[in-house]
C-alpha cells in the first residue's frame, strides 16, 4: 500500500478550495497552511499557457525530512504517509530545511506541522478533505501500489509530471496534463 | 528550497512561510494539544444550511463539535447547486460567523458637542427610532418616499415589510448593475428570462461558448463543475476574453478580443452560420420569427469586417463558427452574469440569444433545458396596500424593459435637483453597500447627504454603515433562518437554511428585525406568528413536508411536471407577440429600439489611458467577503494586472505600489501593487472587484467598526468607474467604458479629493 495523488492540471482553476478545506478540516490556524496553489504562466500574449498546481507534502518515498529528524517525531506512517508526532517534535526545524518542497511549517503551538493526507479520514475510507471538496474534481487519491486502482490507471494513461523530480525524493503526487 | 509559492495565490501565507520560519519555538505543555487533532465526522453533529457567501446559494451541512463550535461546512450531496462540493467561499463560510470585525450591536447617529457620532443603542431604542422616522417620512412625503435597496436571502423580509406598509420603491444592484440587460435580451427573444442558476445543459453539451464569462474565477459552483465535466468529455470550449482567464487556458479556442467589440464578433458568427448553412434549418423554420430579415441584416457583417474591429483573425471567426455549427444543437452561447458593460447590453445579449436560436439550442439537450421550479405556497396575509407610486413610475417610462427597480435611478430621485413628484427621502440598505455596488460614488454620496433618514442592515461594517442614521447588526446566515430556497433546476427542489448556532454578539436575524419594525408600525395582522419557523413549517406542511423532515434532509426533490426539453412537433408556444422565438423583436420595432442587433462602436481608449477591466477572484464575492478571516487568508490583497509592454512604458516592477486616475480626474483613494503578466492585453488593466474598502465608524465611546483586514487595501473599481453607459431598453448601467492611467508617485491630498 502506498498512498498518492493525481491532480489534473487541465481542470484545476486554482480556486484554493483545497487550501481552505484543509484548514478547516485540520484546525490549521489562520495564517498557516498545509497546501497551497501555484500559478504557472508561459508564453507571450496571445500565445499563452497557464495551469495551476495544488501543492502540498509529496509524501516522498525517500524522505530527507524523516532522516534529519533528531527525535523521531517525523516518521513514515502506514501507506507511506509522512507524519509528525507533535508531542515528540522539539521544533528544531531541521525537517523544514531538508524538505525541497517547503511543505512544512512551524505551528504556533511550537511544533512542526504538515499535510497528513488526512490520515484520520483515509483510515475511515474517505478521501482527504482537499480531494473531496474540489469542485472541478481534478484531484484523485488512492493506492499507487495497486495497478488496478483508479489512480494508478489514471497516471498510466496520462502524460504527467512531478515537482522537482531532480531532488531525488521520489514524490508521490503526480500532475496530469 | 522552493520558495516561490508565496508570490502566488496563497499570498497571505506570509504567515505560513516567511513568518512561520522565524516563529519562536515556545515551550510546550499539555494545553497546547487540546484541540488540534481533527475529529471524525461521526463525533460531529450537522445542521442544514444554505450558503450566503454568494448568490449561488448552495445547500450544505454545518458540522459542530460537542461544545457547539462550528468546525466546518460541507456541501449537501443531493443539492444540485453544489453536488456536495462547496466552493472556497462556501467552505470558508464559517469566517462570516467568526469575524471579530462584525457589527455587534445597534448603533444610532447622534450629535454630541456639535459633532455627529454613533452611540451604541438597545434594539428597543434603535427600532423605535427607525419607526419614528418611517412615520415622519410617511407624514411629510408619503410611504412611497421611503426606498429599499436589498440583496441576498435577507432582502425579502424587508421587501415584504415595505410592501405591507405601503412602499414598493425598491431595487437591487443585482438588476441594473448585473443581470437586467441579460434577462431583457432573453425575454425579448424567447419570451422568458433565464434566472439563476442559468438552465444551461453543460453536462450534455459538445460546445460551450463564453463571452467574457470567467467561470472558475467566478465560482458559480454548479457551472464550474459542469465545465470540468465538459473538459473530461473532450468537448469544445470557445472563450472570448481580452484577458487570458483561467477558463481561457482550459479552452480549445481562446479569442483575445479587443474590449468593447463583442457585438461585431457575434454578428460575424451569425453571418457565417447562416451563409454556410450551418444553422439548424428545421428548428429555425418551426420556432422562429424573422429569419429572412436576420439573414439580410447580417450580410454586411463579414468575418473580414469583424477582424478589423475585434482584432480576431477572420480565419478564427470562421473556424469557431464552424465548431459551433457542427455541435448544433448541443451548443451553448453561455449568457454569463453581470452583462452590464457598454450601454448596448440588451442588444448584445439579444445577439447571443439569436445565436442560440439559429443553432437550435434553446430547449434542446446539450443546449438550454427548461428549468422547473417547485411551487411552495405563500403564507397567507391580509391584502397588501396599493402605493400611489412605485419603482415602476421611476424607471418604466424611460426603459420599456426595466422589469425591476433601477438602483441608480432611485438614487437620482433622492438628489436635491430632482423636482418631480416621486421624491425619495429615506432609504434602507439591507445587505448591500451601494458605494461599491452602484456606480458614481459622488452622486450616491450626494444623495445620502440629502436623504432625511438612512438605515443600514448588515453583518459587516462597510462604506454605507458610515452614512446610516441607524445601523442594525444582522446575524449571519449560520445563525439565522430565512425563506426556503426554492430553486429552478432540472429537478425541482427546495432547501432549508437552519440556524446552526445562536446569533453572536447582540445581532438578530433579518426576519426578526423586519417583524419588530412591522409590529411597531401596527402591521400585526401581517405578522401573526412569533417565530419565522412557524411560517416555514406551515409552508412545508402544505406540500407534505415539514421542518422536521427538512432538518434531516436539507434538500428535498420533487418530480417534474413538464418536459425538460422542447417538443419536436413545433407546437411549443413562446411567450412573445408572435408566439415564436423573435429573431426580429416585434416589441423593439414598436418601441423604437433596434429590432435586430446592430454593431456600434464604443470608441477608443483615450491616449495615455488603459481600459479598466474588472472581475472576480475565486475566493471572494463582493466587498463583504474580503474580511472573512478564512477567505482573507487565501487572498488578502488584490493586484493590478499590467501587460509587460505597459510595465516597460511606465517603468513598473512587480509589486510596485501605484495609484490610478481616470479621465475625469478621479484619483484612487489607495494604492495597489502591480502584477506584470502576459495574461492581460496591452490596451487594458485588470483589477479584481470589491477591494479598496474605506468604511470606518468610530463611536462616541471610541469603539471602532471597520473591516480591519481589508480596510484601505487595494483600489476599488467602483471608485474609478465614473463613466456610466445607460442601456436604453432596461436602464442597466454599462460599466466597462472606463479608463485609467497609472500613477507611480503618490498623489497629493488635493489630487485625491478632486
Amino acid at each position: 500500500m502506498r498512498y498518492g495523488m493525481a491532480i489534473e492540471v487541465n481542470k484545476c482553476v486554482g480556486c484554493a478550495d483545497c487550501v481552505v478545506a484543509c484548514q478547516t478540516e485540520n484546525n490549521v490556524p489562520i495564517g498557516y497552511s498545509r497546501d497551497w496553489i501555484m500559478e504557472k504562466v508561459t508564453g507571450k500574449y496571445p500565445n499563452l499557457d497557464l495551469h495551476f498546481e495544488s501543492q502540498r507534502c509529496n509524501h516522498c518515498i525517500d524522505t530527507p525530512c524523516v532522516r534529519t529528524c533528531p527525535t523521531g517525531a517525523s516518521f513514515v506512517s502506514d501507506g507511506g504517509i509522512v507524519r509528525v508526532t507533535h508531542d515528540e517534535c522539539i521544533g528544531c526545524g531541521a525537517c523544514i530545511e531538508a524538505c525541497p518542497y517547503d511543505a512544512r511549517y512551524f505551528h504556533p503551538d511550537g511544533y512542526v506541522d504538515k499535510c497528513t493526507f488526512c490520515e484520520h479520514r483515509v483510515t475511515e475510507g474517505l478521501n482527504p478533505a482537499c480531494v473531496s471538496v474540489c469542485p472541478t474534481d481534478c484531484m484523485h487519491f488512492g493506492d499507487l501500489d495497486d495497478p488496478e486502482s483508479a489512480i494508478s490507471k489514471l497516471i498510466a494513461a496520462r502524460e504527467n509530471f512531478t515537482i522537482l523530480p531532480e531532488a531525488g525524493t521520489a514524490p508521490q503526487i503526480f500532475y496530469l496534463k | 528550497m522552493q520558495n516561490s509559492r508565496r508570490k502566488f495565490l496563497k499570498i497571505s501565507t506570509l504567515g505560513a512561510t516567511g513568518a512561520a520560519l522565524t516563529y519562536p519555538v515556545v515551550a510546550k505543555g499539555i494545553s497546547f494539544f487540546k484541540n488540534e487533532e481533527p475529529l471524525s465526522d461521526d463525533k460531529l453533529t450537522k445542521v442544514a444550511t444554505v450558503c450566503e457567501v454568494c448568490f449561488w446559494n448552495c445547500a450544505g451541512w454545518v458540522y459542530k463539535d460537542e461544545d457547539n463550535k462550528i468546525k466546518k461546512i460541507i456541501g449537501n450531496d443531493i443539492d444540485p447547486h453544489s453536488n456536495g462540493k462547496l466552493c472556497p467561499r462556501g467552505t470558508g463560510g464559517l469566517g462570516m460567523y467568526t469575524d471579530e470585525d462584525r457589527l455587534k450591536h445597534p448603533l444610532i447617529r447622534v450629535e454630541k458637542d456639535g459633532e455627529q457620532t454613533f452611540v451604541e443603542a438597545t434594539w428597543e431604542e434603535a427600532l423605535d427610532l427607525v419607526v419614528k422616522n418611517m412615520k415622519k417620512i410617511d407624514k411629510k412625503y408619503g410611504k412611497e418616499s421611503l426606498a429599499l435597496f436589498y440583496h441576498g436571502k435577507t432582502g425579502p423580509h424587508f421587501k415584504h415589510l415595505f410592501q405591507y406598509w405601503g412602499s414598493d420603491t425598491n431595487a437591487k444592484p443585482a438588476s441594473a448593475q448585473c443581470l437586467i440587460t441579460r434577462e431583457a435580451g432573453y425575454i425579448a427573444t424567447y419570451g422568458a428570462g433565464l434566472a439563476s442558476p442559468e438552465p444551461t445543459d453543460i453536462r450534455n453539451t459538445e460546445c460551450l461558448v463564453l463571452i467574457g464569462s470567467h467561470i472558475g474565477e467566478n465560482m458559480h459552483n454548479g457551472h464550474v463543475q459542469d465545465v470540468s465535466d465538459l473538459i473530461d468529455r473532450g468537448g469544445d470550449i470557445i472563450t472570448v476574453d481580452p484577458r487570458f482567464s483561467t477558463v481561457a487556458a482550459h479552452s480549445s479556442h481562446w479569442l483575445p478580443i479587443k474590449p468593447s467589440t463583442d457585438m461585431a464578433l457575434l454578428l460575424a458568427w451569425i453571418h457565417v452560420l447562416i451563409n454556410e448553412d450551418l444553422y439548424d434549418k428545421e428548428y429555425v423554420e418551426k420556432y422562429t420569427h424573422g429569419f429572412d430579415e436576420l439573414k439580410e441584416h447580417v450580410q454586411k457583417y463579414t468575418p473580414e469586417w469583424a477582424q478589423s474591429i475585434t482584432t480576431i483573425p477572420a480565419g478564427d471567426i470562421y473556424k469557431t463558427a464552424r465548431v459551433m455549427g457542427n455541435a448544433s444543437p448541443k451548443v451553448i452561447i453561455h449568457p454569463g452574469r453581470h452583462t452590464a458593460w457598454y450601454g448596448d447590453d440588451t442588444q448584445r445579449t439579444r445577439a447571443m440569444a439569436i445565436l442560440n436560436a439559429i443553432l437550435g439550442s434553446w430547449g434542446r439537450k446539450g443546449g438550454f433545458y427548461f428549468a422547473e421550479k417547485f411551487k411552495l405556497p405563500k403564507h397567507p396575509h391580509p391584502p397588501v396596500p396599493k402605493p400611489k407610486w412605485t419603482w415602476r413610475d421611476i424607471s418604466q417610462g424611460k426603459h420599456k424593459l426595466a422589469f425591476a427597480g433601477i438602483t441608480n435611478e432611485i438614487i437620482d430621485h433622492a438628489l436635491p435637483e430632482y423636482k418631480g413628484e416621486h421624491k425619495v427621502k429615506g432609504m434602507f440598505f439591507v445587505a448591500t453597500n451601494p458605494l461599491q455596488a452602484v456606480p458614481d460614488e459622488e452622486k450616491i454620496k450626494k444623495a445620502l447627504h440629502h436623504l432625511e433618514f438612512v438605515v443600514a442592515v448588515d453583518t459587516m461594517p462597510s462604506e454605507i454603515t458610515g452614512y446610516a442614521d441607524v445601523v442594525l447588526p444582522e446575524a449571519t446566515f449560520l445563525e439565522r433562518l430565512d425563506d426556503i430556497r426554492v430553486s429552478q433546476h432540472k429537478s425541482p427542489n427546495i432547501a432549508l437554511r437552519y440556524p446552526a448556532v445562536e446569533p453572536k454578539y447582540n445581532t438578530k436575524p433579518g426576519w426578526w428585525i423586519a417583524r419588530e419594525i412591522g409590529i411597531r408600525l401596527g402591521l400585526n395582522d401581517f405578522y401573526p406568528w412569533e417565530n419565522f419557523e412557524e411560517v416555514l413549517d406551515w409552508q412545508l406542511k402544505q406540500v407534505g413536508s415539514s421542518m422536521e423532515e427538512m432538518k434531516e434532509v436539507g434538500v428535498k426533490h420533487f418530480p417534474r411536471t413538464k418536459p425538460m426539453y422542447i417538443n419536436e412537433d413545433g407546437s411549443h408556444y413562446f411567450n412573445t407577440n408572435t408566439g415564436k422565438i423573435e429573431l426580429v423583436s416585434t416589441d423593439f420595432q414598436e418601441w423604437g429600439y433596434d429590432p435586430l442587433p446592430v454593431y456600434k462602436s464604443h470608441g477608443e481608449v483615450p491616449a495615455g489611458y488603459l481600459r479598466l477591466i474588472y472581475g472576480r477572484l475565486p475566493m471572494h464575492t463582493f466587498g463583504r467577503t474580503l474580511n472573512n478571516p478564512n477567505l482573507n487568508d487565501l487572498k488578502s490583497e488584490p493586484k493590478l494586472w499590467v501587460n509587460p509592454k505597459n510595465a516597460r512604458i511606465y517603468g513598473l516592477e512587480n509589486d510596485q505600489e501605484v495609484w490610478l486616475k481616470n479621465p475625469k480626474g478621479k484619483v484612487s483613494s489607495f494604492s495597489i501593487k502591480v502584477r506584470i503578466t502576459e495574461r492581460i492585453r496591452h490596451d487594458s488593466v485588470f483589477l479584481p472587484h470589491g477591494f479598496g474598502n474605506k468604511g470606518r465608524i468610530v463611536t462616541a465611546d471610541g469603539e471602532l467598526f471597520e473591516m480591519s483586514r481589508t480596510y484601505g487595501r487595494g483600489i476599488s473599481d467602483a471608485e474609478m468607474i465614473t463613466n456610466v453607459s445607460i442601456d436604453p431598453e432596461t436602464g442597466g448601467t454599462g460599466l466597462r467604458n472606463n479608463f485609467v492611467a497609472i500613477l507611480t508617485e503618490k498623489p497629493t491630498k488635493k489630487e485625491v479629493i478632486s
